[in-house]
């Protein structure tokens, strides 16, 4: 059948179908297996209305527990199993052998990279867009732009940024704006002001912005000022506290490599090519799709701050920094966080681009990708479940603590 | 707000600048990939996109008219003269009011391209001899009748910007283009309508028996679904690949439909729950009171009712399942190619085709201008679902 048609077909039935089988299944209800006539009456209607609410939720019990409560168990089995084997039980050995490939430590480390950098400055640009937006006369124009590339698929932005990387050989035109950019660093004194000088300003606020929610996140657990949080805060805590760290010395030695590096100076890059920084050419691309996601709930937090506070801030003489780290931020961080937890889970899910733009060639291999390459291009479906596992692995602390948020805010 | 802070007016240009930049900076690469799609191949391959909007030099190699029959050679003063314009191709009648390119300088050898100006003529050896013009008229002068092809002339010239539709006509019209996208388009079209309306019915009845039903394990299946909400789809993949394999619908469409309704639900259930225990409770008593069926509460208050956090997921879904590239290779996407939809298609273009950029460009933009026209029309409906989305 053409497919056109088959889909039209399909909507009818599928519409069709789940509005007759709740029409149906009510009347059968009410008429027919608790009628509310004759002398049950009463307990009829009571009985009927125990039941009704299961006949709603059915098709979407049904369908959520097979297409995603089931196979987080299917792939635990599988990922214990081994499919050349006759799909026999081998306990750990698929994940022994994932340790052993240096390709799954390679997608694991980038992940950690991605995990750090990604949802830190999607969060960081989206604050500032959206203090900066909401400032101006044409903000909401501003932010449209900037939240735009919400709209485009991972693979679009995928062949929008190859473009941006691309290079040519040399003699002939850049048409990479990326390249052509470089092409018109000549190590001169604009060279070293961007190069050098913008990179060390950049990272020293870096690193004394994470210097500062260090010592924020840390406090109260080793300086409680009014009780100590309980054990589980606490160690998100000191985890997120040690991650802060990392970022401090990572841009240090950033900063060392900035003002000591040579820089090859004149030659097209190909960018994509170059390990290590490639990942971040590539994250640069889902920064780029997820700043705007931030930016529109940040924005709405930070108009959702009462302005007393800040009139208050300001009568006793705040200067405007103080204002924004010490009246706004506290005012907003659980809206960050949930921003934070939002988009680190689209890093780990992060497949479209990497598959994209280097399928996980020159070392930018991430656990998505190392999953699919297992699971469809080796069809070793024990290491690829065994990869998937540590994906979810990584879900379920985000998980654990929305199912928690959750419930706290119904009670 | 505004002002309060004092330093506004001294700020402010500040800010603007910095949006600027920022907006800018979001908007000149996918600004890019749109002007690539408007040009020709030569076009992209000579020079960046930003250099478009401004005539600019190019280098080309021209030809002079074919001589042919050497009878037919003019002849003016005992002198085989042959004369014409570089840029009005053979055998067009001649049109020299068109041509805006403006040559600054020409040469007849490749080791030398600007050996002369415009007005020089350059002696060819064996009597022969060529005179161009700064507009491309040529005055090609010899003692012998010429022979061979035309005489070969090196140009740079300025040309004034230039764009063309060509690029869409060859991906989305040109019925012998096998890598064309018309096809993949109707695909993902296929797609994407029913994963985006099927799931949006089950969410809703759903949605309403979490928000306003009361029964035992209300609060635990809330809590299942915010925790679906994160499980990576990923995990899916294998155990749904067989048992669609097992119950006979193997890779096609049908898959697909049920794959996109399946994890699309967590977030549609959770965002109508959301939006429908804000309405009004006073409505629905009143409803009860007056003898209305829980169905006919969902079907005439609360479904009309909900109708912004609706458009809302169905905005997501469809640029979810639109977007989308990894449920469709899997579930979808067979031996035969004849399902391929338009992601996968680019990422194949990528691969066989990665310096063409006319084809990669265009095919690109076919693909991410629905989306794009989706976002800009409905935007506040986006908004609003992502805030509401979002788990607090």
């Amino acid at each position: 059948m053409n497919p056109a048609l088959l889909g039209l077909f399909t909507i009818i039935i599928g519409v069709g179908g789940c509005l007759g089988y709740f029409y149906f299944s009510n009347i059968l209800l009410d008429k027919v297996i608790f009628p509310a006539t004759g002398k049950n009456a009463g307990r009829n209607i009571n009985r009927a209305e125990k039941v009704r609410p299961w006949l709603f939720l059915a098709p979407a019990i049904i369908a959520l527990g097979l297409y995603l409560a089931y196979p987080v168990f299917a792939t635990i089995w599988l990922s214990l199993t081994d499919r050349s084997q006759g799909n026999a039980f081998v306990g750990l050995a698929n994940y022994r052998q994932m340790g052993l490939d240096p390709k799954f430590w390679e997608a694991l480390s980038n992940n950690m990279l991605w995990l750090i950098v990604v949802p830190a400055a999607s969060t960081g640009f989206g604050l500032l867009a959206a203090q900066l937006t909401d400032r101006i006369s044409w903000g909401s124009f501003a932010k449209s732009i900037i939240f735009m590339p919400m709209a485009i698929s991972f693979v679009g932005a995928a062949v929008i940024f190859k473009l941006v990387y691309d290079a040519r050989p040399e003699g002939t035109n850049q048409i990479g704006i990326l390249n052509a950019i470089w092409l018109q660093f000549d190590g001169g004194f604009w060279s070293i002001v961007i190069l050098r000088v913008l990179p060390v300003v950049i990272m020293l606020a870096i690193a004394a912005l994470s210097a500062w929610l260090v010592w924020v996140v840390a406090q109260p657990v080793f300086q409680p000022e009014r009780e100590r949080p309980g054990p589980l805060v606490s160690v998100v805590r000191i985890v997120a506290a040690l991650a802060a760290a990392f970022v401090v010395i990572a841009c240090l030695r950033g900063l060392v490599g900035a003002v000591t590096g040579t820089y090859p100076y004149g030659e097209a890059q190909q960018w994509l090519t170059i390990p290590f920084w490639n990942s971040f050419f590539l994250m640069i691309v889902l920064i780029w799709i997820q700043t705007g996601f931030a930016m529109v709930i940040l924005s709405a937090a930070l108009r959702g701050i009462p302005e007393e506070t800040i009139e208050a801030a300001i009568i006793d003489g705040a200067n405007p920094l103080q204002i924004f780290f010490s009246i706004k931020m506290p005012q907003i961080a659980s809206t960050i966080v949930v921003v934070w937890t939002t988009i680190t889970i689209v890093v780990l899910k992060v497949f479209d681009i990497v598959y994209a733009m280097t399928n996980g060639q020159w070392q930018t291999q991430v656990l998505a990708n190392y999953m699919y390459d297992k699971l469809f291009r080796a069809n070793d479906w024990g290491v690829g479940s065994a990869a998937a596992m540590v994906i979810m692995l990584l879900v379920t602390p985000i998980l654990v603590w929305n199912v928690y948020n959750a419930r706290k805010e119904m009670r | 707000m505004d002002g309060m802070a004092g330093g506004k007016t001294s700020l402010s240009w500040v800010v603007n600048i910095s949006v600027v930049l920022l907006v800018a900076l979001w908007l000149f690469p996918t600004a890019g990939l749109f002007i690539s799609s408007f040009r020709t191949a030569d076009q992209i391959s000579t020079s960046g996109w930003w250099a478009s909007m401004f005539p600019q030099e190019q280098n080309q190699t021209l030809r002079t008219d074919t001589p042919g029959d050497p009878a037919d050679i003019p002849q003016i003063d005992d002198v085989y003269t042959i004369d014409g314009n570089l840029f009005v191709a053979e055998g067009q009648a001649p049109d020299v009011e068109s041509v805006q390119a403006t040559i600054s300088v020409w040469g007849t050898g490749s080791r030398n391209i600007d050996a002369y100006q415009p007005g020089d003529t350059a002696d060819l050896g064996d009597g022969e001899a060529i005179t161009v013009q700064s507009n491309g008229d040529y005055v090609w002068t010899s003692a012998e009748p010429q022979s061979g092809r035309g005489q070969r002339v090196f140009t740079t010239a300025v040309t004034p910007p230039e764009f063309t539709l060509d690029n869409y006509r060859n991906v989305l019209f040109n019925p012998n283009n096998r890598e064309g996208m018309a096809k993949a388009f109707f695909n993902t079209l296929t797609v994407t309508i029913p994963a985006t309306i099927i799931p949006i019915l089950i969410a809703a009845f759903a949605a309403y028996a979490l928000a306003w039903m009361d029964f035992p394990g209300r609060a635990l299946l809330i809590a299942a679904v915010v925790g679906l909400l994160v499980v990576p789809l990923q995990l899916a993949l294998i155990p749904l690949l067989r048992l669609h394999n097992e119950i006979g619908i193997g890779k096609g469409y049908l898959g697909v439909w049920l794959a996109h309704t399946g994890f699309g639900l967590p977030l549609a259930i959770y965002l109508l729950r959301n939006y429908m225990v804000g309405l009004p409770r006073d409505i629905i008593e009143n409803a009860r009171v007056d003898g209305a069926t829980d169905f006919q509460i969902f079907t005439k208050i609360i479904l009309p009712l909900s109708y912004p956090a609706l458009a809302s997921f169905a905005i997501f879904q469809f640029l979810w399942t639109w977007n989308d590239l990894l449920v469709a290779l899997v579930f979808l996407i067979d031996s035969s190619g004849d399902t391929t939809v338009m992601t996968k298609q680019i990422v194949e273009l990528l691969g066989t085709r990665g310096g063409n950029w006319e084809i990669l460009a265009t095919s690109a933009f076919v693909s991410i201008a629905v989306p794009l026209l989706v976002f800009f029309s409905l935007q506040r409906f986006l908004v609003r679902g992502l805030l509401a989305g979002s788990v607090k």
